[in-house]
């Protein structure tokens, strides 16, 4: 090779630019269409009555009309919703009822009967295991309906309408109309909606979406956002509206998430990433029947196992660190006591408890496990725990138990609508942290997006937790 | 003395796939590498799981492929690297999803490229197509998405179109695993040489832009004799295309 050589082949071509002028892009363009269309006319018969592309266009003039695309939008998002509430209960008991009512107690008795010492037991039987188990009856049921139920939407090719139907709101917030695709994907998970920006070609629209993704509900704070609204929002109205009214308000969070999407692209947009915002094309992709098992399976295996074997992986090594907290003293109080004490002022400016936020930080690796931690640290703190010793988690088999317990944690429905609240404005989970960094690769962003949502989160339950006490 | 007479069937390349080994994600040593390209929502993904028996999320919106997902099959004896690519309608422009498309097809110079399109939607599929048909010539077309045309009543006469492609085109329905073992074995084909493409080169240049590329071609076969894609360099070239500028000074490009 020879570099005098291709120095005059490039000088050649800078020449011959000239010479051709402004237009070869299009020209090259045109010319492939050109050939493409020859190309065509020799070998495809398409027979123009097509009924199919039709109905899809028929279906598409109602799911992203002006009348009905948003109407339609949230009652597809209640229906799922809806069927993951009801569905969920059953299954969910009878888990608890095998996982912590009957091998719990077998566990602690076959310990008992080889002599394990009680730290050792209370260890790796009242921590690892029962977190674990916790986690696997309090979220597999939610999931594996929720789930499937949104990849069969997916297949079906709802998720580019929704998209379509949101591109306006986007481009009115100064981000990027794929923004919708990236946020539906993050109703999944954030840190697979972080990854999934990288569809938006303009860096500034896509820090937008990186950072505002976590106002996505995602799989692990629905199962906490159901069970809550289950139990306190549900038990204010009569009991034949209680699925209705637990089933707005996740719904109300959902939408909550995503107003508070809009507004923080839009002030992002207006303030430190300003910038015009990208045209660009979306496909409107042909309808196409899901294969319904086969969606089933995969989801089943691929989104929900692997999902529940994160928050259990993380559960565990949560429960140990859960149990020695509230085992180890220092003085005449655990660590976990000396801890909720300490953040229990804190706590109740903000309308929540110190048990809430000690569960936030010790959950910070998974959203998963919030719940089960609460539940744990509820039982430390209010010693309701039959008798099972510090840190060991009552035997809740049905939901009125959890939420008799709550209430005897000092939960009040303020505390259960604040939780709901932080529990969407709150600090990605440690893996969407992660990813975050390495789709930026930059400190400042990723501090930026790991913080900006607590900060918001303390503002808005403080401001809730104020009005609510001024006006009851 | 009775010989039993095979079926046609029985003794086609395709009959049996018991040469066929899905590796998933095991690829470490690969005798040959074949990428995946194609328009966006065109099925790669799952046309990818088919081959590898992988299941890669799939998802029906365009850009559900972000990450370059691999995986890998053994046929033959021969294992086979399979690299997903991102879905792109060109690429011309400059956005990341279609320079990741670009420099693989270039610079990875994968043994075979896997074409997928859209047999609906083929006239626009086409774009793409010729654009990679340009860089390589070692290439076939997975017609996908058969059984959807069907229902569409369009019929594609995939012999002349073979023939206008000057590359091989199999018509498949990868959802439904029809026509995987036809792929399979024409990609093996090519890799090992059995199938040589002459592929389609873009023809409808205006005359003014054609000698200038022809010149510029020559200059550049003169110092390279033994590229292959000497006439997309000097597309580029004109356009300036910095990224190319400097792949051709640092000799990547040979």
């Amino acid at each position: 090779m020879n570099k005098k050589n291709i120095d005059s082949i490039i000088e050649l071509s800078n020449e011959l630019r000239w010479q051709i002028g402004d237009d070869f892009h299009d020209s090259l363009t045109e010319s492939i269409y050109a050939d493409a269309s020859e190309i065509v006319k020799d070998t495809v018969q398409s027979d123009t009555s097509n009924k199919r592309f039709r109905l899809d266009a028929k279906i598409d003039k109602i799911v992203t009309s002006k009348a009905f695309g948003f109407p339609i939008m949230f009652l597809v998002l209640g229906v799922v919703l809806w069927i993951t509430i009801v569905g969920a209960n059953y299954p969910s008991s009878l888990l608890a009822n095998v996982l912590l009512d009957t091998i719990h107690p077998a566990l602690k008795n076959g310990a008992a009967s080889i002599n394990m010492p009680w730290w050792l037991s209370g260890f790796l039987i009242d921590g690892v295991y029962l977190a674990v188990a916790w986690v696997v009856a309090v979220m597999l049921p939610p999931m594996a309906i929720f789930f499937p139920m949104f990849t069969l939407l997916e297949d079906f090719g709802y998720l580019p309408r929704v998209a379509f139907n949101l591109d306006a709101l986007f481009k009115k917030s100064g981000a990027h109309g794929k923004q919708a695709l990236t946020m539906s994907m993050g109703f999944g998970c954030n840190a697979a909606g972080v990854v999934a920006t990288r569809i938006i070609d303009s860096p500034r629209e896509r820090l937008i979406a990186i950072i505002t993704n976590n106002f996505s509900l995602c799989n692990g704070r629905w199962p906490t956002q159901i069970l809550i609204a289950t139990i306190f929002i549900g038990a204010v109205v009569p009991e034949s509206l209680s699925s209705v009214a637990s089933l707005l308000a996740v719904i109300g969070i959902a939408v909550l998430g995503m107003a508070f999407m809009f507004t923080v692209s839009w002030a992002l947009s207006k303030t430190v990433l300003k910038g015009e915002v990208s045209t660009f094309n979306l496909e409107l992709p042909p309808y196409r029947p899901p294969r319904f098992w086969k969606t089933i399976y995969t989801s089943l295996i691929d989104r929900t196992l692997i999902v529940l074997w994160r928050a259990v992986v993380f559960a565990a090594p949560a429960g140990a660190v859960i149990w020695l907290i509230s085992n180890i003293y220092i003085g005449n109080e655990t660590i976990a006591a000396w801890a909720i004490d300490s953040m229990d002022g804190f706590g109740f400016l903000l309308g929540l408890n110190g048990v809430i936020l000690l569960a936030y930080i010790v959950a910070i690796p998974a959203n998963e496990i919030v719940i089960p931690t609460i539940l744990m640290l509820t039982v430390l703190v209010t010693g309701t725990s039959g008798g099972a010793g510090a840190g060991v988690m009552f035997e809740l088999d049905s939901m009125n138990a959890t939420g008799d317990l709550l209430r005897a944690g000092g939960w009040t429905l303020l505390t259960a609508i604040n939780l709901m609240l932080f529990s969407l404005l709150h600090n990605p989970c440690s893996t969407t942290i992660y990813t975050i960094y390495k789709e930026t690769k930059s400190l400042k962003w990723t501090v930026f997006a790991s913080i900006m949502p607590v900060i918001l989160g303390f503002v808005v339950t403080f401001l809730v937790a104020q009005i609510w006490r001024l006006i009851f | 003395m009775e010989t039993k007479i095979k079926s046609a069937c029985e003794t086609c390349a395709h009959f049996n796939a018991e040469g066929l080994k899905k590796l998933g994600i095991h690829t470490d040593d690969f005798d040959f590498v074949v990428a995946l390209a194609g328009n966006p929502n065109t099925g790669k993904s799952t046309v990818f799981n088919a081959l590898t028996g992988l299941r890669q999320h799939t998802g029906n919106w365009p850009g559900k492929t972000v990450t370059r997902a691999e995986g890998g099959f053994e046929y033959n004896t021969q294992k086979f690297k399979l690299v997903d690519l991102p879905g792109t309608y060109s690429l011309l422009s400059t956005s990341e999803d279609e320079e990741a498309a670009r420099d693989f097809i270039l610079f990875g110079k994968p043994n075979v490229t896997v074409i997928v399109a859209d047999a609906n939607r083929l006239e626009r599929n086409l774009n793409l197509v010729l654009q990679i048909l340009e860089i390589t010539d070692k290439a076939v077309l997975c017609l996908n998405l058969m059984d959807e045309a069907k229902r569409n009543h369009i019929s594609i006469d995939e012999r002349t179109l073979a023939r206008d492609l000057g590359i091989p085109v199999v018509p498949t329905s990868a959802r439904f695993n029809k026509g995987i073992p036809e792929l399979i074995q024409t990609i093996s084909d090519i890799a090992n040489g059995t199938i040589v493409c002459k592929p389609h080169r873009i023809k409808s240049v205006p005359d003014n832009i054609d000698r200038a590329v022809k010149k510029l071609t020559m200059e550049i076969e003169k110092e390279f004799p033994s590229i292959p894609n000497s006439r997309w360099i000097a597309f580029r070239l004109l356009e300036g295309d910095t990224q190319i500028i400097n792949a051709l000074k640092s000799g990547e490009l040979v």
